[in-house]
Order: C-alpha cells, then structure tokens, then sequence
C-alpha cells in the first residue's frame, strides 16, 4: 500500500505516530506502579488511539475508501509505516515512559495548536478536538518529570537516563521534507522545523525546573518519516498484527 | 413521519451508558437531527476522541430509533469539538447528586459539599473525569474535567 499523495503521506505520519504510540502504551494496562497511575496511562493510550483513528477515517477519505481503517493499520508493514523513531522505543521503566510522553505530548501541543488554523476543515476539526487531550497528557508527564528530577538521588538518575536516551530521537520531530512543501504553500500545515525553538524552550525550562541536564552534543537518529525504522518497530507490529492477519474474517 | 421533536424526545430517553443519571442529549453528544431525503439524520459527536462509549451511544440511538419504525442515519461529526460548556445547570445538578463533581472552576465534594479537595490525578474511571480526595469528609470522589 503506498500512499500518493502528500496529503496522504503527511496525515499518515501523524496518524502513525499517535497509533504506535497509544499502542505502546496499552502494553502497561494493568502494571502501572499504582492504580491511579494504571488507569492515567491506560487513559492517556486511549486518547492517542482515538486520535489515530480520526486521522485514519481522513485518510481513508483522502484515499476514496478504497482502504478501511483496519487495512492501513493491520495490513502494513514496517516499511510502510512512518511514525517518528521516538514512539517505537519501548516503555522501558516508569521514568522512561514518562520522558517519552513529555517529550512527544510537548510536541503535540505546538503541532495542534498550529493545525487548528488550518485551511483544512478535517484537519482543523481533528486538531481542536484533540489539544484538549493533549494539555492533559503534557501536564501529567511534565509533573511526574518534575518530581523524579527533584525527587530521590535514584529518581534522578533513571529520569535523566531516559531523557539522555531518547533525546537522539527528538531531532527528527523537527525535520521537513518534500511531502510538507505544498501543503504548506496552501496552509493547510505549518512546517514541522518551525516547531522547535517554542519546543525546545518548554522542555529547557522544564528540565532546570527538575534539576536535570539539556544533553548536549547528541547525534540525531532518523527516519521514521521515510519508513525506516528501529529494530522496535517490527516485533511490535508483529504481535499488534498476528490476529487479523492469521485469521482474516475474525469478529470480536 | 414522525416530528423532530419526537426524535429528540427519543434520544433524552437514552441514558449515558456509563453515567445513566443523564442522558446522552444532557451530555451533549447528539449535536443535531436534521431531514435529509425523507430520513432523519442523527449527528453525534465524541466526548473524548477515544471515548470507547461512543459507539454504544451509537448502538443504543439505533436501537431506540428502530423500535419506533424510524428511518435514520448516524453521522460523527467533530466539529465543534465537544466541551462541558454545552451542560445545563440542570445536568450539572444531576451530576452532582449521583456522586460526581461537576465541571465548574471551583470543585466541591459532591458528598458533603467541602471545597477543602485534593486533586489525586488528571485521569480517572473514564477519560472525561479527574480523580479527588475530600479533606473534610475524606471520601474519593470524581470529578468532570472541564474541557
């Protein structure tokens, strides 16, 4: 299944990017550290799964029908899918997933608000509705960020740790490419490097709110908006993948 | 063909499935019923983009409407998206008394009416409610997030 036009090739992008990332997410459902915290991540997957879909039910509209929501999520493989490298990692421990949600929602907060001007009613729609979710999955992670950098020496570590870990996949949030260049011209988006100063002040300060260090010198890691991806991706897709691929007419 | 007030009627007959203390036309999910080609037209809209009730809503509407020989279609639509703004004071009341704080600035004890809370977490039961703690009469409760 390849996508022809930008339009499809950019919502494909976001929608990706929310799916694996709400995916990811879904796998702590039930080993949260405690019940509240189980049920926050529990809330904040689903949020992201709500948010694929909708982008999943444009493109299918952008693409005429011809493919169904389930077709482009369960019936892609690796190299066709374009989430950002940074979703795919794995949740790692607590701290991890944390750093992985603020560093993504901060993100998401900018892209929406910028979306929501857009000259593209679906898209416009998708956008209002969605930033609603997103000041709540930013507030959550920025708190919790704050708390394990200024909490115990233990705290500190693994929270810095795993900001230290995923930085290299945060540059690629900021990259444009040719698919973005039309759309821009006609306002429907905004460009994706565009996005980083406001981005990179907010986790800034966060991060010397919580005590913790801005890494420096990091080679960025790209590719994921081209379809190249890390080893995470594909065992990921394989398990999300297996049932509806092994037993095609399967109903709940 | 029956009037489009009867169809409303219908549809404020059908409870939320997960709060039944209100209906779903209180909630604000029916946004509107409009005639298209001698068929009603039922547009609905989520509360939270992953809101997995939504499509029992949607069940629901149709099993209601069947009922009475109605012939319908269910459209989603997200634009305007959904806010708490929509509730009446009504509803909020309803809220209330059922246990659940309702979405206002200021959040009260739904039991004892304190506003001495403590905030436990952004997310709760269902994605559209946040978690309190009364410091009053100390019991948990839950509180419709204003959005």
């Amino acid at each position: 299944m390849n996508f022809s036009t930008d339009f499809e090739k950019y919502i494909a992008r976001l929608a990706d990017s929310n799916l694996i990332m709400g995916q990811r997410l879904s796998e702590l459902c039930s080993k949260g550290p405690y019940l509240e915290e189980d049920i926050a991540i529990s809330n904040i997957a689903l949020d992201y799964l709500g948010q694929a879909n909708m982008l999943y039910e444009l493109l299918k509209k952008a693409g005429n029908g011809k493919y169904s929501v389930d077709d482009y999520v369960f019936h892609r493989n690796e190299r066709n899918y374009y989430n950002l490298l940074l979703v795919e990692q794995d949740n790692g421990h607590f701290g991890k997933t944390m750093a992985k949600i603020f560093l993504y929602s901060t993100y998401q907060k900018i892209l929406y608000s910028q979306l929501s001007k857009s000259t593209n009613d679906d898209i416009k729609a998708i956008a209002l509705k969605s930033i609603k979710e997103v000041n709540y999955h930013f507030k959550h992670s920025r708190a919790w960020v704050l708390r394990l950098g200024d909490g115990t020496k233990e705290s500190k570590v693994k929270i810095q740790e795993s900001i230290d870990e995923l930085w290299r996949f945060t540059g690629e949030i900021f990259e444009s490419d040719y698919v973005e260049n039309n759309l821009i011209s006609e306002n429907i988006i905004t460009a994706s490097n565009t996005y980083y100063d406001e981005w990179s002040k907010i986790v800034k300060d966060t991060l010397l709110e919580a005590l913790l260090t801005e890494p420096e010198n990091v080679v960025m890691l790209t590719g994921g908006k081209k379809g190249l991806h890390t080893e995470k991706l594909g065992f990921m897709l394989a398990e999300m993948q297996y049932l509806p691929r092994t037993y095609p007419n399967a109903k709940w | 063909m029956v009037t489009k007030e009867a169809i409303w009627n219908l549809l404020s007959e059908i409870p939320d499935p997960e709060i039944p203390a209100i209906s779903i036309v209180e909630l604000g999910v029916v946004r509107k019923v409009d005639i298209v080609d001698n068929k009603y037209l039922v547009s609905i809209t989520p509360t939270y983009s992953g809101c997995p009730a939504l499509n029992r809503m949607e069940d629901d509407i149709k099993k209601e409407l069947s009922k009475h020989d109605i012939d319908f279609e269910i459209k989603t639509q997200l634009y305007p998206p959904w806010t708490t703004d929509w509730m009446s004071q009504e509803t909020k009341d309803k809220l209330e008394n059922f246990g659940i704080s309702p979405p206002t600035k200021i959040v009260k004890c739904p039991q004892c009416k304190s506003s001495d809370v403590e905030l436990i977490s952004f997310f709760a039961s269902t994605a559209c409610k946040s978690m309190y703690k009364c410091n009053s009469c100390l019991e948990p409760f839950d509180h419709f997030k204003c959005i």
